[in-house]
């Protein structure tokens, strides 16, 4: 408790250690921001729930990881790790969603969730229990007299985030196929009315939305570090930042995602970093409180 | 399947063979009582996820509080937590066998009434929520739960509670836990045939198939929903008592809150057997049972890709389970009477088309 208080006093008496904080914050947000937006197609074309998101990210980071011992840049990872998972995604997308997409939402959520054990398991036979991270060999910067100091690499993983958001947003407004899956969400009986395969559509979001993961996991392995078991903890993340803002709402999604960069960075400060899954999964439960105080004020409940 | 009985012939037949089980297969009596911790864990998770509808994936949260409370009552009653906690692997406490057993005996009570009481009070963060938003927030509180107690040193945190001693033999010890885990088994099943029985049985399966129109009808559909979860917890947390005793250390993340073993084999168990039967459930976590204890070794650490893989193909492929794969097939055996076809008035005597069909 003495140093929670004690960290928070450091926190007023030295605003230039907020301003860092607040920086680190945002950059490793833009990540969680990208990987949002996937889980936020899938949910609203799909309406699926996929529990195995941050599983993805995951298996993106160990192919990065792979690569970088092999001697290939990290950076590389990115455009390796879309592909990679685009292809994981096509597979699961043939064998187990396209078969639960129109049966009740407990079905999704328990067959994503399947996948997840799958995948943490399959990870930790392949790579082992331990943490891992990759280094790009980037420079470290200082600011003011060395009290903020910015890694090179979550520069270049921010604007890689933002390049990739930017990409797949217009995507989605410009292409023949972003319309068709706007088309779809919007109501899908009516876009096959018209001529949409819409069989294609969902196979081509639930690949996109991999492709979106491999390459946040490749961002997360070399701004922080991947471990088998942490895919549950970016799930729950993403969820929560999905929740927060409503699935429709991309502004709030992206802006959600870097609220929540921030607010890790600040609690694991304050509180120290063995508290940061707790801290996480306590959000999640005042961001469905809250949900749910909204929704009763119109007497509806939160689903 | 009338609605009334209590079936005291099959029940009967169920107490034979859990009173029969130790003393045939003498070697087996600790995976049989695990069984039987099974069947209390499929069982309470359909109460809510098949006859309310409403699918939990955080019953789990509610053992392991019943397990930690108990710990904390039998320990608590005779020396300070603290110290226990943190001296436990330096210095060696034993409990004489009053000591014990009353600490036991209070420990299991106090273990399911707090957990009815955390019930209660995660009602009002749970309810509101509906569907995937539920499963998720119910995960939260379980996870919540795990971390929570991983960083509380006073109860161990993550290295955990060596839990006092058994004071006997250890084939008296066994034969203890098995007839304390067959007894709540069979308590369960016994107040579960009967309160399906009753109207808060009718009750909740309204909330499950609309739960709009039962609010409609006048049911207080909240207070239900929460009774319901109270109920399940209460068992629950004395299941969780029981247990955090039998394996006699606890700790947070893999023995009480184990939210990726126990807590996913209570609805996998389910779906094997037929969510939202009376007896699907029991089937199920006799056959997940066995299959589980007899093929386990021979996975070598690939054991959890093969739960993922069943989770997937019993939910893709499987989802009625095997009773409700059976009431499809054999619906006369299970009571359900399917009016034979054309015995109704032909459609042109009572003067609409010939062919109503068509019209769709």
């Amino acid at each position: 408790m003495e140093q929670v208080i004690g960290n928070i006093s450091v926190l007023a008496a030295m605003p230039i250690f907020n301003l860092g904080l607040l920086i680190d914050g945002l950059l490793v947000g833009s990540i969680f921001a990208l990987a949002a937006y996937g889980l936020a197609l899938v949910w609203g074309v799909m309406n699926v729930k996929n529990l195995a998101q941050g599983d993805f990210i995951m298996i993106g980071g160990y192919i990065t990881w792979t690569l970088g011992r092999m001697g290939i840049d990290p950076l590389l990872g990115v455009p390796v790790a879309m592909v990679v998972l685009w292809g994981i995604g096509w597979v699961l997308y043939r064998t187990v969603i396209s078969k639960v997409i129109t049966r009740d939402l407990f079905t999704s959520l328990l067959a994503t969730f399947g996948i997840a054990i799958v995948i943490q398991q399959g990870l930790n036979l392949a790579f082992g229990p331990d943490t891992q991270s990759a280094h790009a060999n980037l420079p470290t910067l200082s600011f003011a007299g060395g009290l903020i100091t910015i890694a090179t690499t979550r520069i270049v993983g921010f604007v890689l985030a933002i390049l990739l958001a930017i990409a797949v947003i217009l995507f989605m407004r410009k292409s023949r196929m972003g319309q068709a899956i706007r088309a779809t969400a919007q109501d899908s009986r009516a876009a096959r009315v018209l001529g949409i395969d819409t069989e294609k559509v969902y196979s081509f979001t639930f690949c996109l939305n991999a492709a979106i993961c491999g390459a946040a996991g490749a961002l997360v392995v070399m701004v922080w570090n991947v471990q088998p078991f942490l895919g549950t903890t970016y799930s729950i993340r993403l969820f929560v930042i999905v929740t927060a803002a409503g699935f429709g709402n991309l502004p709030g999604v992206i802006a959600a995602g870097f609220g929540m960069g921030v607010f890790e960075q600040f609690g694991g400060f304050v509180l120290g970093a063995e508290f940061q899954q707790a801290l996480i999964v306590l959000l999640l439960l005042a961001v469905l409180a809250v949900r749910q105080l909204q929704q009763r004020r119109v007497r509806q409940a939160v689903q | 399947m009338s609605r009334t009985s209590l079936h005291p012939l099959t029940m009967g037949l169920l107490l034979l063979v859990g009173i029969a089980a130790p003393l045939l297969f003498p070697a087996y009596t600790n995976q049989v009582a695990v069984l039987w911790l099974m069947i209390v864990f499929a069982s309470t998770w359909d109460i809510l996820g098949g006859q309310m509808g409403y699918n939990s994936l955080g019953n789990i949260f509610f053992f392991g509080a019943g397990m930690y409370t108990s710990a904390v009552v039998q320990i608590g009653l005779f020396y300070d937590v603290g110290m226990y906690t943190s001296g436990a692997r330096t210095t060696h406490i034993v409990f004489t066998t009053t000591q014990y057993f009353a600490g036991f005996a209070l420990g299991t009570i106090t273990g399911g009434v707090a957990a009815a009481l955390l019930a209660v009070a995660t009602s009002w963060i749970v309810f509101g929520l509906r569907g995937p938003y539920f499963a998720i927030g119910t995960l939260g509180v379980a996870v919540a739960g795990a971390e929570l107690m991983a960083s509380w040193e006073w109860v161990g945190a993550a290295a955990g509670i060596s839990m006092p001693v058994f004071p006997g033999a250890p084939d008296t010890q066994k034969l203890f836990f098995y007839f304390l885990l067959f007894g709540l088994a069979f308590v369960v099943l016994v107040f579960l045939r009967w309160l399906y029985a009753t109207n808060f049985g009718l009750a909740i399966n309204a909330i499950r198939d609309d739960e709009e129109k039962a609010e409609a009808m006048g049911l207080h559909t909240r207070r239900y929903k929460r009774t319901a979860w109270t109920i399940a917890a209460f068992f629950l947390g004395i299941a969780g008592a029981i247990f955090g005793n039998m394996t006699g250390f606890i700790e947070p993340r893999d023995i009480a809150f184990p939210t990726t073993t126990f807590n996913i084999f209570m609805i996998l168990m389910v779906l094997l057997g037929g969510k939202g039967t009376f007896w699907g459930p029991v089937v199920g976590a006799v056959v997940f049972h066995v299959i589980k204890e007899v093929t386990w070794t021979y996975f070598l650490g690939w054991q959890f890709i093969a739960l993922g893989l069943l989770i997937v193909i019993i939910v893709v492929y499987f989802q009625q389970g095997i009773v409700g794969w059976l009431m499809e097939k054999y619906p006369e055996r299970f009571g359900i009477h399917i009016a034979p076809k054309g015995k109704e008035e032909p459609a042109s005597a009572i003067g609409l088309a010939p062919h109503p069909e068509g019209a769709k």
